[in-house]
């Protein structure tokens, strides 16, 4: 056991190791483009999802018990069941219940998108009373109305908590990408399997690296967004203190 | 429109309040309130903390709902409508105690966005009037900076300003010093005073005596969400007539002489 | 929807279920152990171990679980250490959980005020009983809504270990479905088994906010 893990591990050590087949021919490019179909699927998950978010999370504050209900509900089907699940109703119903054959990215989008809006309904929704109420009273003494007092009351002085906590969102979306590979989308993860299949009599060895690799370039895609939020975030407490 | 302006006729009432409740569930804060201001007045709510004043002066922009009684304003009841009260909010100015200038905007953003924005008025005319009163208040250098770089009584005195180029025909001052410091107290009042002696209708709750006896036309003294006493200004300082009143007015005393 | 297929389901389920809880309740309780630990160590800066705890924090909270399990279950073997599937969903889990909890927890100590810590001194407490008086007790009821919502989260988290084919609740629905191909019966089962764990969750999570924002805002 010993001996055979000593082994393996110089076999993996050696000049024709597994970590080269990602240098091999256009096995890098291939990758690279696998992590830009996952990306692009979040982006565009975002692109959709944020601006309805938005507009959900400033109705969330009116006084509207029926709607505060209905828009509490989808946000909490979103919060309680797995975003894995959830991508599994999309893929088998939506087709169905359309009639059409629909992609796995689109599905992909849509479920995303509507997962994305109903977390930023609560970042939204969660900034817009912070702040403080004798502000929205000044407001009002000045004959605001309702949407006047979104717009240049309440927006403007809790954007600086919904951007880190936006960015932290799209970090945590293009991480659950890494589903897609269970609906059939050609994702990052797919590329490596089949770079690893097509490699497995010249490198058994090879799912240590290709994983690897796909774990270290998921981490160079989020992590960077993180310490953006985190850096934003302390601006805004300070700020918010000061 | 025009010929109610301007004309400082003393029985005209610009603001009356009949048989004012407000309650917050079971506990009532206001009970059987009445009142009228006239024209060009200045009315000063006393009274201990918890009496009621603020939440009075509160109702009077509708930022309280009551849930009794009417207010009326240039004759007009007002039906107590989120809508109605906001057309009236443009003829009511309000100053709160936190200094609630925008954070965000600059002093002349700050000042310029009801009237161009909510009165729709053009903004070249606006800017006009506002850099007049800033000058009357010594303040137009500050034209440019964010609130965070005022004082506290320079951001009392921008707020003041922001609710005056509105022209508005009643001004509420809601316990405007009470978070300043000290030194800075005296250079609101002040503006306060002139703004008096130009015939503005001012309501205001404060905690100033002296201030108080000076500017009050009328005094309403509030206890326990009535109004336990009403006098002018020179009359209540000198000889209050309830008990209460008299025991509140040495508790506001200074203790400086003595033992 | 037949209600028969549901019904020859249901034991499968119950298995399933019952397995998502285990699964669920070791990985909650070896992530909060552990997160505790990284979120002392990095409190009080210890050297070295600090810096290999906040590169672990990192690393572990910026990528996919579902990559973590592909390469302690796959990725390993080629190195020689091979693992259960099971053993790999449980420390997949647990790592990934303890990145998350160390972050609830040290947010729970930055947010004991200075005031607190400095009237400690002015008592004249040692540092080891002003942690075991003051920034212990205090820490970690701040930190307890973070530390439930993160539950709650990892909870969710265990429908990724299908991929490595753990017979969990999510892994179960899709033998079911890609066998008989009756989607709305074994989706609609699946729904209903979440929510039977995580409703009953997330109403505690919300109690505790309010209950713990009352406690300490509340004085």
């Amino acid at each position: 056991m010993v001996l055979s893990a000593i082994d393996s591990a110089s076999t993996v050590l050696a000049a024709d190791a597994g970590w080269t087949i990602l240098f091999t021919g256009d096995n890098l490019t291939r990758l690279l483009g696998g992590l830009w179909t996952s990306v692009s699927i979040a982006g565009l998950a975002l692109v959709f999802g944020i601006p309805l978010g938005v507009v959900l999370g400033a109705l969330r504050i009116l006084r509207n018990p029926v709607l505060r209900a209905v828009l509490r509900l989808y946000l909490e089907f979103f919060r309680i069941i797995p975003t894995l699940v959830i991508l599994f109703l999309f893929y088998y119903i939506l087709p169905r219940e359309m009639g059409v054959q629909v992609d796995g990215e689109t599905i992909a989008v849509v479920a995303f998108g509507l997962w994305v809006a109903a977390e930023i309904s609560d970042v939204v929704r969660g900034a817009l009373i912070s702040v403080p109420e004798h502000q929205i009273d000044a407001g009002k003494a000045l004959g605001m109305n309702g949407l006047q007092l979104l717009w240049y009351v309440r927006l403007p002085q809790s954007i600086n908590l919904m951007v880190p906590a936006t960015i932290n969102l799209a970090a945590r979306v293009i991480m659950t990408t890494s589903l897609l590979l269970l609906i059939s989308v050609i994702d990052v993860i797919t590329v490596g399997q089949q770079i690893m299949e097509a490699n497995r009599m010249a490198h058994p060895d090879s799912a240590f690296w290709v994983y690897g690799f796909v774990f270290l370039l998921y981490f160079i895609v989020c992590w960077p967004l993180a310490m953006i939020a985190r850096a934003l975030e302390k601006r805004a407490k300070e700020r918010n203190n000061g | 429109m025009a010929d109610s302006n301007n004309s400082v006729s003393n029985d005209e009432i610009l603001l009356s309040v009949r048989h004012l409740k407000k309650s917050y569930g079971d506990h009532e804060v206001l009970r059987d309130i009445s009142f009228d201001v006239p024209r060009g007045k200045v009315f000063v709510l006393l009274g201990p903390s918890g009496s009621g004043k603020s939440t009075l002066i509160r109702c009077l922009n509708g930022l309280e709902t009551i849930q009794g009684g009417t207010i009326s304003f240039k004759g007009e009841p007002i039906d107590g409508r989120e809508k109605t009260w906001r057309r009236l909010r443009t003829e009511i100015g309000m100053v709160f105690q936190s200094y609630d200038l925008f954070p965000n905007l600059t002093v002349a953003q700050n000042i310029l966005l009801g009237p161009t924005k909510v009165q729709k008025r053009p903004k070249d005319e606006v800017e006009r009037q506002m850099d007049g009163l800033l000058a009357d208040v010594q303040l137009s250098e500050y034209r440019d900076a964010y609130p965070r770089e005022l004082s506290g009584g320079q951001k009392q005195r921008i707020a003041i300003v922001r609710a005056l180029t509105m022209n508005p025909e009643l001004m509420l001052f809601d316990e405007v010093t009470a978070s300043l410091d000290p030194e800075m107290v005296r250079e609101v009042l002040e503006l306060m005073l002139g703004l008096a002696e130009h015939h503005m209708t001012m309501i205001v709750v404060t905690h100033e005596m002296e201030f108080a006896r000076r500017v009050a036309d009328t005094v309403l003294f509030l206890e326990n969400g009535v109004i336990l006493e009403r006098q002018s200004g020179h009359d209540f300082f000198t000889h209050p007539e309830t008990d209460r009143a008299k025991a509140f007015l040495e508790s506001m005393a200074p203790i400086s002489d003595g033992e | 929807m037949s209600w028969q297929v549901i019904q020859q389901a249901l034991p499968l389920f119950r298995k399933a279920f019952v397995l998502t809880l285990e699964l669920s309740a070791i990985g909650v309780a070896l992530a909060t152990i552990l997160g505790l630990a990284i979120a002392l160590v990095r409190e009080y800066r210890v050297p070295v171990a600090s810096q290999v705890c906040a590169t672990f924090e990192e690393l572990l909270r910026n990528t996919p679980l579902l990559i973590q399990l592909f390469f302690l279950y796959y990725g390993f073997p080629s190195i020689g250490i091979k693992l259960s599937a099971q053993a790999c969903a449980i420390i997949g889990i647990s790592l990934l959980g303890a990145a998350y909890m160390s972050g609830a927890f040290r947010g729970g100590f930055s947010g004991i005020p200075t005031i607190q810590v400095e009237s400690a001194k002015a008592l004249g407490l040692s540092p080891l009983q002003m942690i075991r008086h003051v920034t212990l007790p205090q820490g970690l009821t701040r930190s307890v809504p973070a530390v439930a919502a993160n539950a709650i989260f990892l909870v969710k988290e265990t429908s990724v270990f299908t991929v490595i084919a753990v017979p969990e609740l999510t892994n179960t629905a899709r033998d079911l479905i890609g066998m008989y191909y009756r989607t709305d019966e074994y989706l609609l089962m699946l729904v209903v088994a979440y929510a039977i764990i995580l409703i009953p969750l997330s109403v505690m999570l919300t109690l505790l906010e309010r209950r713990v924002r009352r406690g300490t805002f509340g004085d």
